[in-house]
């Protein structure tokens, strides 16, 4: 019955996004985005079940769309890219996480800042390779070896992205579901007892995290192949802020939320940079606050609501 | 807390939410402009937040003013004009959202984009794909029309390597006899870019000059002191460095309290915009620079009176000079309103559409306060560059540029299809006789 009820809100969700951009033409490219960071988010929301919070997904983001930038000139097509990004922002992930999945909590989160800022100081510092701030130009790669018109690609790139969206969303749920993904929870509710049973709480979080890594990679190639421009700006701390703002914006109870809080951030980013084009931080920040103070489930567990069900577990 | 009042609040929000993606929905004017628009609208990109918008804030108030002023004057071919701002600052994916926004759903019919030069190299091939005309009004790459050709792009100012070449002809000029030299620039894209064309231009006029020092402290750094020691220790002839806004303060600053000032000669390309704030406290006899030829105290601006009733209107609102950003967007407007009487008079009274106002910018000769601009067959504007000595009057409470060298725009711009870099290397030193003698006062 849940699942049924899940499977027609996506549904509802993939045809509210058509329609959308069928009828504004510039929301194609502000909904590209939102449904690549909420690919993103969610391997946020894979570690929130673990109870961690990570201030350092940028870097895989970044890393993704980086993978593209300098690839794009001599491998032009975006569906060899995608997966070669996420192969790369997975290795970093399995790099890092081997100490990273070591720590919890506030050390969690602190050393996984720490390895995205270097990131970035790395992208600003070795100018000859990058450009610096200035950023790398992405040419419009060719898709399942076509060579698109512009306006074509960029409905390529959100039926892409949406594509790509609702895999990962299957994905996600099918993985909580499995017993990695019960032993998640178990890192949060009492760790010792997973290591009672036998179960490594160390590989458990490893896996979570290089599966979260892959999808940041891929959630910054769909980004980079869309802006068509690349600065470093992407593996800043505040992308990162903006991931875990999404997450928290969306709920973390189900695999929806972050989409319907990527989606929701960028509308309000929107809406409120063409309102007020000073005050669009303040607005964000109050909308953030209205969420944590009155719908501690995220947009997702309000939804649950409306629909007359429990709200979905708060993060 | 009851069941029905979490309801109807929700239902509350559920209908907020209706109304906005309603009005979202559906755009408020399409494409297609053959006819004589209501009001003529005009995107421009500028920061609104964070370090830049030191530049950002004043071209916005000069935008609002020259607006306020056409529209006094009855528009733009009798079209009221009206400009919508976007903050650069939150970055590219937010940035190009909004640029496709403006030009898709709000209908503008000329954009301008971009301070920083990273924005300015994201929205140029969006200006190709939307075929929208986009004025670059302030910022300086030499990648933009080097790299790639941008048919509906235009720049309404100089760019990186006249406002970097100027100032070291202005050095070789007026100084020939320097030996060392020292560098501290921003560590970032401008601040390495700026370094490779003086380093390249300097080594082909005046080879064997050695760099004892290359220092690249971060952006917004607050503390120079570790630099300001080396650079002591160093004893460099000349220290080149193109800080902007609040770092370039904080530099000089923390220099002159050192005497830096006292034992090298600063060349400063960017210096103008910061000269208000630093007051006396900015030493006088280095070389400072303003991206273009608009000083207050220009020696003999075309049009003085303009160029006086400009800045007075600006001092009378802000209660400050205009810097070189207002300039900036002061020629862009200029700029737009040239093209549209070129394209409207080419259309016999017609209204132009994109392409139509596109063709009216290239090869457009306009007029500045202080003198006139052309844009050169790939969109690059010819803008004059002036730089002199940081000295004191009675008439400004800051410093201004004496012994000032006008430098005509294509004796220091890569000429057309040329990448930068390799022109420079081209340079010979008998550049030197061609540059104008210094006007004395």
């Amino acid at each position: 019955m849940r699942r049924g009820a899940e499977i027609s809100l996506a549904l509802l969700g993939v045809a509210g996004v058509l329609a959308a951009a069928w009828a504004a033409p510039w929301l194609r490219f502000v909904l590209t985005i939102a449904l690549a960071k909420g690919i993103a988010v969610l391997g946020i929301l894979l570690l929130l079940r673990a109870g961690q919070v990570s201030f350092g997904h940028a870097l895989y983001l970044s890393s993704g769309a980086y993978v593209v930038a300098f690839l794009a000139p001599s491998l032009p097509e975006a569906l060899l890219l995608l997966p070669l990004a996420a192969l790369i922002a997975g290795l970093i992930g399995l790099v890092a996480g081997l100490f990273l999945a070591r720590y919890r909590d506030i050390f969690f989160g602190m050393l996984n800042l720490a390895i995205s800022m270097v990131f970035y100081s790395l992208l600003e510092k070795l100018y000859e390779l990058t450009r610096g701030t200035d950023g790398i130009r992405v040419e419009p790669p060719r898709v399942a070896g076509l060579a698109l018109t512009l306006e074509a690609y960029v409905w390529a790139m959100l039926l892409v992205a949406l594509v790509l969206a609702v895999g990962f969303g299957m994905l996600v749920r099918a993985y909580l579901a499995s017993p990695m993904g019960q032993a998640l929870a178990g890192i949060k509710t009492r760790e010792t007892r997973l290591e009672f049973m036998g179960v490594s709480a160390r590989r458990v979080l490893l896996a979570a995290y290089v599966l979260s890594a892959l999808m940041g990679g891929v959630a910054g190639a769909i980004v980079g192949m869309t802006t068509r421009h690349v600065t470093p700006l992407l593996a800043y701390w505040t992308t990162s802020g903006e991931l875990v703002f999404i997450a928290i914006l969306g709920g973390a109870g189900g695999a929806l939320g972050p989409f319907l809080g990527a989606v929701t951030y960028e509308l309000v980013r929107v809406y409120a940079a063409a309102a007020f084009a000073e005050a669009w931080q303040a607005i964000l920040g109050v909308v953030l606050l209205l969420v944590i103070l009155f719908a501690p489930g995220g947009l997702w567990g309000m939804l649950l609501g409306l629909l007359g069900r429990r709200p979905g577990r708060a993060p | 807390m009851s069941t029905q009042t979490q309801l109807s609040r929700r239902g509350a929000l559920a209908v907020a939410a209706g109304a906005v993606s309603g009005s979202l929905l559906w755009p408020g004017s399409g494409s297609a402009q053959a006819q004589k628009p209501a009001e003529l609208k005009v995107g421009i990109t500028t920061f609104l937040s964070g370090p830049a918008s030191v530049f950002g804030v004043p071209a916005r108030h000069t935008a609002e003013m020259l607006f306020e002023e056409i529209n006094r004057a009855g528009g733009i071919g009798g079209v009221p004009v009206r400009a919508l701002f976007v903050d650069e600052a939150p970055g590219t994916d937010h940035l190009v959202g909004e640029f496709r926004r403006l030009v898709q759903n709000e209908g503008v019919h000329v954009m301008f984009a971009s301070i920083s030069s990273g924005s300015c190299l994201a929205c140029t091939p969006l200006s190709d794909e939307l075929r929208k005309t986009t004025i670059l009004w302030d910022c300086g790459t030499q990648r933009i029309f080097e790299e790639g050709r941008h048919p509906y792009a235009f720049r309404t100012q100089g760019y990186a390597t006249p406002e970097v070449l100027a100032p070291l002809l202005y050095l070789l000029k007026t100084r020939p006899d320097f030996r060392t030299l020292a560098v501290i620039n921003q560590d970032y894209a401008w601040g390495r870019d700026s370094w490779e064309i003086w380093k390249t231009a300097m080594d082909a006029l005046k080879p064997g000059v050695r760099v004892v020092a290359e220092l690249f402290p971060r952006l917004g750094a607050p503390d120079y002191s570790t630099e300001v020691t080396r650079l002591l220790a160093a004893r460099p002839d000349v220290i080149y460095s193109t800080h902007w806004g609040g770092d370039l303060v904080t530099l000089v600053r923390q220099a002159a309290e050192r005497r830096l000032f006292d034992r090298s000669t600063f060349v400063l390309p960017v210096a103008e915009a910061s000269l208000q704030i630093l007051g006396r406290t900015m030493p006088a006899g280095h070389i400072i620079g303003t991206r273009g030829d608009h000083w207050n105290n220009h020696p003999r601006p075309r049009d003085p009176a303009r160029l006086s009733r400009f800045v007075e209107s600006y001092r009378r609102r802000q209660n400050e000079y205009p810097i070189y950003p207002c300039h900036h967007m002061y020629q862009a407007i200029s700029a737009m309103q040239a093209a549209y009487e070129k394209a409207i008079a080419a259309k016999g009274g017609g209204w132009p559409n994109d392409q139509e106002l596109a063709a009216a910018f290239r090869g457009l000769e306009f007029a500045t306060p202080t003198s006139t601009i052309t844009l050169r067959e790939d969109g690059q504007g010819l803008e004059d560059q002036i730089v002199g000595v940081s000295s004191f009057t009675d008439r400004f409470p800051f410093a201004v540029p004496k012994d000032m060298i006008i430098f005509p725009a294509a004796m220091v711009s890569t000429p057309v299809g040329q990448k930068s870099v390799d022109w420079l290397k081209t340079l010979k030193p008998d550049l030197l006789a061609q540059v104008p003698a210094p006007i004395a006062g």
